[in-house]
């Protein structure tokens, strides 16, 4: 595949393009012979033996890149694969490059993949469509991977609308339910509108570099003046918004949850909705020339991590809180790179990127584990009927346990390290208010996760007679299983510390984070903030134990139910916003497309078009009468006209 | 002494009214073609007094023409007008208003 | 030069397999199919070989044949290829043989039909070969002609009402143009001949009318709002082989008309006007689309996208840049497999469900999953979605367009939302959700593609998905020719 020479930097190995291209192939594969395939479990096997082959080249690449010597900012793997647009000066190709940024985004999509496409195997052993489920998945590894391996705006591009496709397919993927159809639809537009964001940028930045090449356009970012310092971050910023579900844009994600539930694990947990807090990353010069960018992006996070985490405290359907919570977790990730490009700050990007891996972990296992209850109870979503779960499902109930406490921040498990960092950097390099929201939004977040916990594994059980809850098969609690371990390890492992791998993994891409130096506000010492988030996660397990385990609880919901009611189901309806983007937007914009088409097109422009036409006919009309049948009358005009003549001539001759 | 040519003009003007008020004012197809000719030969008569004016050939020479034509036209007219009047039982022309728009 | 009139054997080839058909006897209606199937297919054949032969290093026109046709007004049989022409030609014999694979159930005077539509190819091959300006116009309206008669015999209810708006729209345009060609050919030396009348150095107040003339025809043909009114109605009563040609093949005459004609002969008029033609295409794409949101037929909804994507190619045209009239360029090739598959599958669907009406539509995808995906394929590459072909062209379109006219660009953007939200829309009414039999049906007439369906869409799903992994072979072709196009008229900037 490579035939063209490597632009600088390390040759790219062959076996680099082969990454994306096999869960292609494979999708192509599962697509096109979906019939000879679609029986028993083939189509899951072939599909994840394709991912799982993905996931040990990765390997190979994170090895190669680690033995490597040089200065940190040239250890990386790029080039093209082939020459895909060229013309009038532009020249795009299929550039790749791996890096430490890619690297790690590439072992989360490939690993955390695996492991979902296998659990799949079990999840949808019933359904009789399998293969084009695999299809789709494997296409969206596929894409995935293009997304983070790309070395130009244009590539990054094409996989971030692959992946928005892959999206929209596997959201409406059981399309004969007439809301998964519409939330599919629902989840694309949302995103287009953030890609048109995106691509107005990519434009932007070619018309003023002429190239669209990573390296070049980063190397000159700061030649940039005026305006356009600012309007290309917020404009990438909009994609960015799309594609990772922030607030204003994140309406599609909760209703995404129509989806199968290792769809919602992969794309809309781990991998693709997290492409907006790499993407951002990856331009990160950018946003650190435009302070009003990054206070846009630092803003936006804290906003959406409380927003969504308000909402989710009130959801009843187990996917719809994971949704939420999802928001909520991406909003803190993006206030980390907003704060990091805001105070040029090397360990608040790191802390976004460990958080997103550490949130992929522990938030792939939380579906996967709810997609577990949802399989050993039928289908049920409603949290209100199950309850005291952990007895009949163990190892579902036991995983989940310890992806509960490892987003809610309790030591030593991922999350206590991945958001302490951003916690800690936020407040360290001087945004109080930030970090008081998003302080309560940790709060929420203990909240609202305990009570899905006590709702769903404790207490009594309130599902109907005639459903026994059954265990999964092994095929998907072994992913669980993996995923536990990670989430439970993976924290300790790459950042127990700022020295940690994932820090230093990542300096050559952000800088060199400097030890101390700021003056922390109000003199709070590290340890101290550690400890105030700790307590707000415990504060947040007992108001939740409170209410849904503790005796009397029943009582105390009941009081607050009404004296809130209103309040409450408005922020249940997600603070009524689908409501007002249909008035706002949707309504008015049918009414303008109805009256142009209906009233402009038809009345006006074709009116007129056929008035002209009717009006012709009808002046022939006029002029037909003159034809009468009448020989005399005939004669009497050629007389006429004969005489009339006649004067004429003999007018002008004299 | 020979008639002047101012005469043959009178003559042949007086025809021709006598044939255009024919084909305005009659209403009976045969006689509104008898008047046709009359304006025809009117014409003839006077290309002949011109021809014989100026001494030359050619308006003999339409007069020909005129008469060759006539002879045809006589042909179809008149058997339309058969035809007309087999069907209709009349040479009204206002009747006969067959080709109007 | 060449020993083989390769390109008049590829133009002429469908009125040999015309007149064939005219002598078969009337009852042989498989014998006039396969005559037909195999004249169009020796014209693809035909083209494909001009293909292997054209030099893509080469801007000019290749493949020249010049032959005395009326000396004394200097007109001539005048033929030849360019990068653009090229793909307008390719794109015709490659959907004429698909059409007419497409109707193989025309029952309707099927000899009478099939000698229709292979004139029509004809036609639209003289149109996209013809250097003469009297022969491109005697392409231009005879083309009209097998046209209208597709439309107005084999149409659906409507069809002698589109089809004759249809022919008196387009011929009143043509009219216009004719005039203009006339005073070009006292204007330019008495010549017809395109080549010579490139850089005829003609006043730039008169170009401005003879510009406004060309205008005239092209701008209906396009059909640039609010000229396009025509289109839907015609579009959606013609018989699928016509639709598939009239978006896929008819349309592209006026843009090519105006890369050909209007700007090369009138550059300086073309400086004026292109950011004009810029802002009619953005108004198109805005347009076009807003109003294809709400169309109730999916036909009429397909055909109305037209207007926005051809709103696209005018865009890149206006802008004048290398970049983004290459775009045009690519982008008329991809709307005319991308649109064209849209109208088949539209055909299709009507031939089994008897209705084009969305609301009478739902859940198709159930009973067709095969059709419903190729149709969802289909449906994407026309919204743009990149690694298919109509993203390649329309990224050209808005890049080249955004050096010189930066906001019509930005404003043309949204119009992958707005084609984002109709096609899909209208894809979730249709094929999603519960199945719902139109009244009176029966579920075994809802069977999945069969084997000439899959025969005919394969071949434009593959280019679709071809253009889009790799379009490099088209734009290395089309850009020198392009080039040598916006260079003429630039270099003319005064």
């Amino acid at each position: 595949m490579v035939r063209l020479a490597a632009q600088g930097g390390t040759e790219l190995p062959g076996y680099i393009p082969l990454i994306p291209f096999f869960p292609m192939a494979g999708a192509l594969l599962l697509l096109l012979f979906r019939r000879s395939i679609g029986r028993g479990r083939w189509a899951g096997i072939v599909a994840s033996s394709v991912i799982g082959s993905s996931f040990v080249l990765t390997l190979m690449a994170v090895g190669n890149l680690m033995t490597m010597t040089g200065a940190p900012e040239e250890r990386t793997l790029s080039g093209p694969a082939y020459e895909w647009i060229a013309a009038g000066g532009l020249n795009v190709a299929m550039t790749f490059k791996v890096d430490a940024l890619t690297a790690v985004m590439l072992l989360i999509v490939t690993g955390v993949g695996t492991l979902i496409h296998v659990y799949s195997i079990g999840y949808m052993e019933h359904d009789e469509r399998k293969a084009t489920y695999f299809g789709y998945l494997n296409l969206f590894a596929g894409s995935m991977l293009l997304l983070v391996l790309a070395n130009n705006f244009l590539v990054l591009y094409v996989g971030w609308e692959l992946v928005g496709l892959c999206s929209y397919l596997l959201i409406s993927f059981w399309y004969f339910k007439p809301e998964a159809a519409a939330a599919g639809k629902k989840a694309f537009l949302v995103n287009r509108i953030g890609d048109v964001g995106f691509l107005i940028g990519i434009l932007l930045i070619y018309a003023h570099f002429g190239t669209l090449d990573f390296d070049e356009v980063f190397a000159r970012a700061t030649e940039l003046q005026g305006a356009i310092v600012t309007a290309i971050p917020l404009l990438l910023f909009v994609g960015a918004v799309g594609k990772s579900a922030q607030v204003p844009l994140h309406v599609w994600l909760p209703d995404a949850m129509e989806g199968p539930t290792p769809v919602s694990a992969l794309i809309h947990a781990a991998t693709m909705v997290t492409a907006g807090v790499y993407m951002v990353a990856r331009t990160h010069v950018f946003f650190e020339a435009s302070h009003t960018a990054a206070l846009t992006v630092a803003t936006i996070g804290a906003v959406t991590a409380l927003f969504a985490a308000t909402v989710a405290c009130l959801q009843d359907d187990i996917k719809r809180v994971l949704a939420y919570s999802t928001i909520s977790q991406l909003g803190f990730m993006f206030l980390a790179v907003g704060v990091g490009a805001l105070s040029h700050s090397p360990v608040a990007y790191a802390a976004a990127i460990f958080h997103l891996v550490t949130h992929a972990f522990f938030k792939a296992l939380l579906f996967l584990g709810a997609g577990s209850v949802m399989h050993a109870l039928e289908g049920e979503t409603n949290m209100k009927k199950m309850g005291g779960l952990i007895k009949t499902l163990p190892r579902t109930g036991w995983t989940f346990i310890v992806g509960w406490l490892a987003i809610l921040g309790i030591p030593p498990l991922s999350g206590f390290f991945s958001k302490d960092a951003i916690l800690v950097s936020t407040y360290e390099e001087g945004w109080f208010l930030l970090w008081l929201i998003a302080s309560a939004a940790a709060l929420l977040t203990a909240f609202y996760m305990s009570r899905q916990v006590f709702l769903v594994f404790f207490g009594k059980s309130r599902s109907s007679e005639d459903v026994h809850p059954h265990e999964s098969p092994s095929i998907m609690t072994g992913p669980l299983v993996v995923l536990a371990g990670l989430a439970a390890i993976s924290g300790m492992w790459l950042g127990l510390t700022h020295a940690g791998p994932i820090f230093r993994l990542l300096e050559p891409l952000f800088g060199v984070h400097e030890e101390a130096g700021t003056e922390a506000f109000l003199g709070i010492p590290e340890a101290g903030l550690v400890m105030i988030a700790v307590a707000l996660s415990v504060l947040g397990m007992f108001l939740a134990w409170r209410l849904y385990l503790a005796r009397g609880g029943e009582e105390r919901r009941a009081a607050l139910q009404e004296r809130w009611s209103g309040l409450a189901s408005f922020v249940r309806s997600g603070y009524r916003l689908d409501a007002l983007y249909g008035a706002l937007f949707v309504w008015p914009g049918k009414t303008i497309a109805n009256v142009a088409a209906y009233a402009f097109d038809v009345r006006v422009i074709d009116g007129a078009v056929n008035g002209l036409a009717v009006s012709i006919g009808r002046s022939a009309e006029g002029v037909r009468r003159v034809q009468s049948g009448l020989v005399r009358r005939y004669v009497m005009a050629m007389l006429t006209g004969a005489v009339v003549l006649l004067a004429l001539f003999i007018a002008r001759a004299n | 002494m020979s008639v002047p040519a101012e005469w043959y003009l009178l003559v042949s003007a007086l025809l021709f009214i006598t044939g255009t008020v024919g084909v305005l004012i009659r209403r009976n197809v045969i006689v509104m073609f008898m008047c046709i000719e009359l304006m025809l030969n009117a014409v003839n008569l006077t290309f002949v007094t011109f021809d014989r004016m100026m001494g030359g050939l050619a308006g003999q020479i339409a007069v020909f023409f005129v008469l060759v034509v006539a002879a045809a036209e006589v042909v179809v007219g008149l058997a339309i007008i058969v035809s007309i009047f087999r069907r209709r039982a009349s040479t009204d022309a206002d009747q006969v208003s067959l080709l109007k728009w | 030069m060449n020993s083989i009139p390769l390109l008049t054997l590829t133009l002429f080839a469908p009125l040999a397999g015309a007149a064939l058909i005219a002598f078969t006897p009337k009852d042989a209606g498989k014998a006039v199919r396969l005559i037909a199937f195999a004249a169009s297919l020796g014209s693809f054949v035909g083209s494909i070989g001009v293909l292997l032969i054209f030099d893509s290093a080469e801007a000019g026109f290749q493949l020249v044949e010049k032959v005395n046709w009326i000396p004394s007004s200097g007109a001539s049989y005048h033929v030849g290829v360019d990068g653009i022409s090229l793909w307008m030609i390719l794109l015709t014999t490659f959907l004429t043989p698909i059409s007419i694979l497409a109707s193989w159930n025309v029952a309707k005077k099927v000899k009478a039909f099939h000698i229709v539509i292979l004139i029509l190819e004809t036609g639209m091959l003289g149109v996209f070969m013809a250097l003469d300006l009297l022969l491109f116009y005697v392409f231009w309206e005879g083309m009209l002609i097998p046209m209208y008669f597709m439309i107005g015999i084999w149409g659906y209810e409507r069809r002698i009402y589109a089809a004759v708006k249809f022919f008196v729209y387009t011929l009143a345009g043509s009219l216009v143009m004719l005039v203009a060609i006339a005073v070009l050919y006292f204007i330019g030396g008495r010549t017809f001949d395109l080549t010579e009348l490139y850089g005829a150095g003609i006043p730039a107040g008169t170009q401005y009318w003879l510009f406004a003339g060309f205008f005239a025809s092209f701008a209906i043909k396009v059909p640039i709002f609010p000229f396009h009114t025509w289109l839907p109605d015609a579009h959606t009563e013609a018989p699928t082989a016509g639709s598939v040609l009239l978006a896929g093949v008819l349309l592209k005459m006026g843009t090519y008309g105006f890369l050909r004609f209007s700007i090369p002969l009138f550059p300086d008029a073309g400086i004026r006007f292109a950011p004009w033609l810029a802002v009619l295409g953005v108004i198109g794409i805005i347009y076009g689309g807003v109003v294809s949101i709400v169309q109730r037929d999916l036909k009429r909804l397909v055909a109305y996208s037209s207007v926005s994507h051809l709103g696209f190619v005018l865009l890149g045209i206006g802008a004048l840049t290398v970049m983004g009239t290459t775009g045009s360029v690519l982008q008329m090739v991809n709307h005319g497999l991308s649109t064209g598959a849209l109208f088949l599958l539209v055909g299709m669907l009507y031939e089994r469900a008897h209705t084009r009406k969305i609301a009478d539509l739902s859940g198709v995808n159930r009973m067709m999953p095969v059709f419903g995906g190729i149709f969802l394929f289909v449906a994407l590459s026309s919204l743009g979605l990149p690694g298919l072909n109509g993203f390649v062209g329309e990224f050209l379109i808005l890049n080249g367009a955004f050096g010189p006219i930066p906001l019509l660009s930005i404003i043309g953007a949204f119009g992958i939302l707005l084609s984002a939200i109709y096609l899909l829309w209208a894809y979730e009414r249709v094929f999603t959700g519960e199945e719902r039999l139109p009244e009176g049906d029966r579920r075994s007439i809802w069977r999945d593609v069969g084997r000439r369906e899959m025969a005919l869409l394969a071949p434009l799903l593959v280019a679709i998905l071809f253009i889009g992994i790799y379009p490099k072979p088209l734009l290395e072709r089309i850009e020198p020719s392009v080039q040598r196009v916006i260079e003429s008229v630039q270099g003319n900037r005064r």
